[in-house]
């Protein structure tokens, strides 16, 4: 597999960490239920098919990636930055 | 029909030509009183115990390809009960229980070979660490005994005892730990739980759950409706799909692990041996085929065949270990869809809709737990009460807190298991 970061390149994965599903971004407030945590922290669509995760460019450029790819054909459909996403919180 | 000894004399006396299908291929009935989806070796070891332990018959085990092909057809075979924690350890130890009695009980040979796994440590702490495990394994009445460099150049003359980098202080032995037949697993049950009276139903998947007033009617299925009191799910990486289609999200993100067979070898590795410095685990098929894996890839997938990095790590840390194998050649590599918890435990146990349970993330060592997972869902769905191997096994703990299950210690969290 191979990841296209938008700074450096086409790259292999072992440059890369992953994080796992980009609803990671979507962080709840700390006055949300408890049930709203445990959503965020535990539960997972899980999809077979198209899905958004978080890799980090470890030995790379150092940024965080939203990546749109299959699970099943593992085929990476599109790569963002985290920041140009519109989904970090300040 | 039963096998024996005598069985097979006379049927090799008359050319083999009276030996019957091991179970009959019935279409489904209108109803049953429990169905299971998945007829793996999870599904059909929880449909043998239904039948078995309470008397529950009309049965039916839901398959959407043939019995056995998925993870349980496809694995690396290894038995053994060396868990640490409360609420694991005791699951597990019964599993190793079950697994020693199972021939006789299914009148099946599995070829279940206590042939003794070794754990390896290389340093002080992971010796300390072992030393630990030991004792808590010895203390609930499991088999442990930690051994010497002394022992281990006896027991394991091939392996690397120069490494600078990753000398080897010593070892944990389960002596009753070893590897099974896998196939012979889920064929064992499946004949056992066809004798008793369940409809084993193949090429027939789920595609939908009827569910009244918060209550499972039955089930839709590519072969049609079917009707039941309780419907019992255990499908392994497809967890969440099969779950979505009740309306239920899961604690599972489903994994890639890769494992490989090198060509049929003479008699070289007698044990089960692990490295505790990298990801590689080996043992010796009765074929004679090296079987050896390691970690997951580490990312999120249903492709079924994994990537080069963790192939090279896993290759490179038995090279590392035992350089001998350096000479074998690979056979084949294939990779299974693993059902990852987030504490890296399993859980089994009834869901928001009544009469529907679930039985999942075994993450990657689903193999050893046939047995005792089977018997203990079996409980759950009988008497809607939680067997006492598997009382913690439940999606509570990731909400509370409380009964988390991390053996690595590395914490309750998606990826780092």
């Amino acid at each position: 597999m191979r990841i296209l970061c938008p700074n450096c390149g086409e790259r292999d994965i072992r440059e890369f960490y992953y994080r796992g599903s980009a609803q990671d971004l979507h962080r709840p407030n700390l006055e949300d239920s408890l049930s709203d945590w445990h959503e965020f922290l535990h539960l997972r669509d899980n999809t077979a098919g198209e899905i958004r995760d978080l890799w980090y460019h470890e030995k790379g450029c150092n940024s965080w990636l939203v990546v749109t790819r299959n699970t099943v054909t593992h085929e990476i459909i599109k790569t963002e930055l985290v920041k140009n996403t519109g989904e970090v919180r300040a | 029909m039963r096998f024996s000894a005598l069985r097979i004399f006379k049927e090799g006396l008359t050319g083999n030509m009276n030996w019957e299908p091991h179970w009959r291929n019935p279409s489904p009935k209108s109803k049953y009183d429990v169905i299971i989806v998945g007829g793996g070796g999870h599904g059909l070891s929880t449909a043998y115990y239904l039948a078995k332990n309470h008397g529950i018959r009309n049965v039916a085990v839901l398959e959407k390809g043939h019995l056995g092909s998925g993870n349980i057809g496809r694995n690396t075979t290894i038995v053994r009960s060396n868990y640490l924690l409360p609420g694991n350890s005791e699951f597990y130890s019964h599993s190793l229980k079950l697994w020693e009695g199972l021939e006789a009980d299914l009148n099946y040979n599995v070829m279940m070979s206590q042939r003794g796994l070794i754990m390896l440590c290389h340093s002080d702490g992971q010796r300390d660490a072992f030393v630990r495990r030991a004792n808590a394994m010895r203390s609930r009445g499991d088999d442990a005994q930690m051994l010497s460099v002394q022992d281990l150049r006896k027991l394991l003359p091939y392996l690397n005892y120069n490494s600078a980098r990753f000398p080897i202080y010593g070892g944990l032995l389960q002596k009753r730990a070893g590897t099974a037949r896998h196939d012979a697993v889920a064929w064992g049950y499946a004949r056992a739980a066809d004798q008793r009276g369940v409809d084993l139903i193949q090429n027939c998947e789920v595609t939908g759950f009827n569910i009244n007033s918060g209550r499972i009617t039955g089930v839709e299925t590519t072969r049609g409706i079917i009707e039941a009191n309780k419907v019992a799910i255990v499908v392994a990486g497809r967890s969440s799909q099969v779950a979505q289609l009740a309306g239920i999200r899961l604690p599972i993100e489903s994994h890639i692990l890769q494992a490989f067979v090198t060509e049929g070898l003479k008699p070289i590795i007698n044990n089960v041996v692990s490295f505790g410095m990298g990801h590689f685990y080996i043992s010796q098929s009765d074929k004679g085929g090296l079987v050896f894996g390691g970690d997951l890839d580490g990312y999120a997938s249903y492709a079924q065949r994994g990537n080069l990095p963790l192939l090279e790590h896993v290759f490179e840390a038995g090279m590392a270990l035992m350089p001998m194998i350096g000479k074998a050649k690979v056979l084949r590599s294939w990779g299974g869809i693993m059902d990852m918890s987030p504490d890296g435990s399993p859980i089994i146990d009834k869901t928001s809709v009544g009469g529907l349970f679930i039985n999942c993330g075994w993450c990657y060592g689903g193999f050893k737990a046939v047995p005792a997972s089977g018997y203990a869902y079996a409980h759950l769905i009988a008497t809607d009460n939680h067997f006492h191997t598997a009382k913690n096994f439940r999606f509570e703990r990731f909400q509370t807190g409380y009964h988390l299950m991390d053996e690595e210690g590395t914490g309750s969290q998606h990826n780092l298991h």
